[in-house]
């Protein structure tokens, strides 16, 4: 009924560099698993932006090849710049510094998008130093 | 008092009668589709770069805006595709001969003013057949709620494993109490993998923390990343564009399917519509949700389904949400997921042109649970419907993606769902959940059924597997300890899964064989009849055999243990009677052979006594007959009667239909008709032999009439009475005489 094309799972590899054919059960007992080798690569996100923009999904090709770049942030890292870009939450330098310590890190496309937040969020007044309320216009 | 119309006391009383209803107010955001006072399609590209959406200049617009025209908006197309009037693109969505890649590419350059115009040219078939082309992937799913009030573990590990029983994919659960999601999540994780491998799961609670499961592999997916139409429901929300973007991102960076949530009436709700329609806010969100590069959307109303309900076109309207998902060539994750009206005939229309066109989710949650437990609010659809809707697609022949999985096979997943979860917790040290707690969850129809002994138990638990940073690996690994083999396998292969990326792709779902279908692996090819998604025989047969399908062997071995009320012993050929007060009885030829009871519950002997005791007390003398040449009831009648010394004869078939009738008249005249046979008694049966004893001896009886009934008494027993007719057929012979019977009644 469908023709579902299954890539091979021993070209695909973990972040820990474990091949994906590895995680079984067997390696499970034997208690080799680590969390690192269930978790996405930055090299297969790539490969799946690739498609994706083979595909027209242009935006969602950029989508991915962020998180390619987030690969390499811890969770609790991840949480905190998700918390720091919600609005009335942090100041203009508090959000070019994020952006500084990412590009730093090589995640170059995750901190364009931070310097772009700060932009619209110092234009329309939700940066934490810019208003303490919402301002009117974005009410009308 | 002013005279009234009785009815509409009646009227009022109906369940649709509570439903709210308001005018159309533009200015307020309750209208459907745009009007001139909406925000009217423009674009303008200076060097790449967008300066002008939908009437307004770079210097006005809003974050939703400003987002858009950053990354949502296509340049190289834009002028293309912003040239096509209206109209005409509308034309093409319901154009077979425009394939549906063409108007992704062109959607790529619409701004959301633009695409909300283009749907609002389409009616409802129209926007059914638009759906029908445009959805992205080829197969269709479903997906479930499973909730209890209690989040009750054991409950919902059995109901997420009935859940994946019936034929859902995708297995959605919130909590009522927030510090229970770790635990509700890692309830139906190991209850999704029983039974069926692949089921995907997500767990819908505040974004932060929503994160925080799937990034321990206690989830694989998540839809409740809310998006809005206007900037100050946006910030209410307390997100941003740029949040959302980056939420977006951080899912795929852990290999988690994620799409987002939006839907007509949640401005409105929150006071925020500002002045626009509700397709125009819901477009920009869809934009929003194509420039963020989210897999998918889940919309059509969602919590604000009823809002939209209250307006002219408003199920048009959550319809077309979908239909604008599926343009951006994104997954439709559809609604459906809200209660939108007290009236099952409203929720079903609104619910109805979604299973026909087919989706790629055709439920954002269908209450697999019962309604009161479904902590996202009843569904439109519940538990409790479930038979309806496996029936209502075996009545249509399309594929509503669920079965009838066997009540064995139910109990079976829940009892081992119940066990494995139970054992999980008990490897992890999260808590005891006794064998009879188990007992009780596999056997509950709701949680309704369960005691609320320990309150802190479920919360112990929880905090337990977020302060050991528990995972599906941890998880797996107690399955496999505890003996849930099959069950830790399948954690493992969604894992690989999600290794490798594929899980990601836009519309991606694992059937249940494990392959991933995607819009890259199985796209929706649909050109017209005889192409596209199809019925296979084995899905065909599947969808026929729904839980009330009778079984004729069962009614033959029904009848047969009637056997015995009366013996009716076959004396000769009959002949025309003499006896001027002679009423003749025919009955039908399997009468008292192979059928032995009638439709309202009496035994035929029952009945037949009933009318020569009529007869008799009417005054005149009854002979009974066989009539073996027909089946027909009138004929039946007829023939009888021409045999009446009197001319007046009575019909009865075995399954209860009876009349009076006359020598002279037509086979589809007679005196008296009882023809609702299921709803006759004793007292019926004698009276109609007493008006054909007033008739045979020349009175004129009052007629007897057919008692009043609002059942739906055909849907009832016509199943039924198909195999009692067979039944007769098979006991008639062509041309053959009459036969003169004598009765004998035990007693």
């Amino acid at each position: 009924m469908t023709e579902a094309t299954t890539r091979p799972a021993e070209v695909v590899t973990a972040r820990s560099g474990r091949p994906a054919s590895e995680v079984t059960v067997e390696a499970l007992a034997a208690g080799t698993l680590r969390t690192a080798d269930i978790m996405i690569s930055a090299d297969v996100l790539r490969t799946q932006a690739a498609q994706a923009r083979e595909h027209g999904y242009g935006p969602f090709a950029d989508n991915l090849e962020r998180a390619a770049e987030m690969t390499d942030l811890p969770d609790d890292e991840i949480l905190t710049i998700y918390e720091a870009l919600r609005p009335f939450r942090s100041t203009r330098s508090e959000l070019d510094a994020i952006a500084d310590r990412m590009e730093t890190a090589g995640a170059v496309r995750c901190a364009a998008l931070v310097r772009e937040a700060a932009d619209a969020y110092a234009a329309r007044g939700v940066l934490r130093d810019g208003s303490a309320a919402i301002p009117p216009d974005l009410g009308s | 008092m002013a005279p009234r119309w009785h009815r509409l006391d009646l009227l009022d009383a109906r369940s649709g009668a509570l439903d709210g209803q308001l005018p159309a107010a533009p200015e307020e955001g309750l209208v459907a589709f745009p009007t001139p006072a909406d925000r009217q399609p423009s674009l303008r590209v200076e060097g790449g770069v967008v300066v002008e959406l939908d009437g307004r200049q770079a210097a006005e617009f809003d974050l939703i805006d400003r987002f858009i025209a950053a990354h949502g908006i296509d340049v190289d197309v834009a002028d293309e595709a912003m040239a096509v009037a209206s109209l005409d693109a509308a034309r093409m969505l319901v154009d077979l001969f425009v394939p549906r890649t063409d108007i992704h590419r062109l959607a790529r350059g619409w701004t959301p003013a633009k695409l909300a115009e283009i749907v609002g040219c389409l009616d409802a078939a129209e926007s059914i057949l638009a759906t029908r082309k445009m959805r992205v992937r080829r197969s269709p799913s479903i997906q479930a709620h499973v909730t209890n009030r209690l989040d009750d573990p054991a409950l919902l590990a059995a109901d997420a494993a009935t859940a994946v029983a019936f034929g859902f994919r995708e297995i959605e659960t919130t909590v009522p109490v927030a510090e229970h999601a770790a635990a509700a999540a890692l309830a139906i994780l190991i209850g999704s993998q029983v039974g069926v491998p692949g089921a995907i799961t997500q767990c819908a609670i505040e974004e932060a923390a929503e994160l925080d499961l799937g990034m321990r592999g206690l989830t694989t997916y998540a839809e409740t990343i809310s998006l809005y139409g206007t900037d100050s429901a946006f910030v209410d929300g307390d997100d941003t564009p740029w949040s959302k973007a980056f939420l977006t991102s951080a899912y795929a960076s852990r290999g988690l399917k994620m799409r987002v949530t939006s839907g007509a009436g949640a401005e409105v709700l929150m006071g925020a519509a500002e002045s626009s329609s509700m397709a125009s806010l819901e477009s920009r969100c869809v934009s929003l949700a194509w420039a963020i590069g989210a897999e998918g959307v889940q919309n059509g109303g969602i919590d604000g389904a009823s809002v939209a309900g209250s307006v002219p076109n408003g199920f048009r309207e959550l319809f077309a949400e979908n239909l604008m998902v599926m343009i951006r060539g994104l997954e439709s994750c559809s609604g459906n997921d809200t209660l939108v009206s007290e009236s099952d005939l409203r929720r079903m229309a609104r619910t109805m042109p979604t299973l026909l066109a087919g989706s790629d989710f055709l439920f954002s949650g269908f209450g697999s649970i019962l309604r009161h437990d479904n902590m996202f609010g009843p569904s439109n659809l519940n538990g409790d419907d479930l038979d309806d809707y496996l029936t209502i697609q075996r009545d249509w022949g399309f594929d509503g993606v669920l079965r009838w999985p066997g009540e064995e096979r139910i109990m079976s997943v829940r009892q081992r769902a119940a066990e494995a979860c139970a054992a999980v917790w008990y490897r992890l040290s999260l808590g005891l959940i006794p064998p009879g707690r188990v007992n009780d969850a596999v056997e509950a129809a709701s949680s309704r059924e369960l005691t609320e002994d320990e309150p802190h138990a479920v919360s112990d638990a929880a905090r337990t597997i977020l302060d050991e940073r528990i995972s599906v690996l941890d998880a797996a690994r107690a399955l496999l300890e505890a003996g849930y083999r099959p069950e830790a396998e399948a954690l493992l292969a969604v894992a690989r899964h999600r290794l490798s990326g594929e899980l990601l792709a836009p519309s991606a779902i694992l059937d249940e064989s494990l392959n991933v279908l995607s819009a890259y692996t199985d796209p929706n090819d649909y050109a017209g009849p005889g192409s596209g998604y199809r019925l296979s025989a084995a899905r065909e047969a599947e969808i026929a055999a729904t839980r009330n399908v009778l079984d004729p062997e069962v009614i033959r071995a029904e009848q047969a243990a009637s056997a015995g009320s009366v013996e009716l012993v076959e004396v000769g050929e009959a002949a025309v009677g003499v006896d001027a007060s002679e009423v003749v009885v025919g009955v039908s030829p399997a009468f008292g052979l192979s059928l032995h009871r009638t439709l309202c519950g009496l035994t035929v002997g029952e009945a037949l006594r009933e009318v020569l005791a009529g007869v008799a007390e009417g005054g005149a003398s009854a002979r009974v007959v066989r009539i073996v040449g027909t089946v027909d009831v009138g004929m039946i009648g007829l023939s009888a009667a021409r045999l009446a010394g009197s001319g007046i004869g009575i019909g009865l078939q075995s399954k209860g239909t009876a009349l009076i009738h006359r020598r002279d008249l037509k086979p589809l005249q007679n005196l008296e008709l009882y023809s609702v046979a299921p709803l006759l008694d004793r007292a019926a049966y004698r009276q109609l032999g007493r008006n054909a004893a007033e008739h045979a001896l020349g009175g004129r009886p009052v007629p007897v009439q057919n008692p009043y009934t609002d059942e739906a008494i055909t849907a009832r027993y016509h199943a039924r009475v198909v195999t009692l007719m067979r039944i007769e057929r098979a006991a008639s012979r062509a041309g053959a005489p009459a036969i003169d019977l004598e009765v004998r009644f035990d007693d």
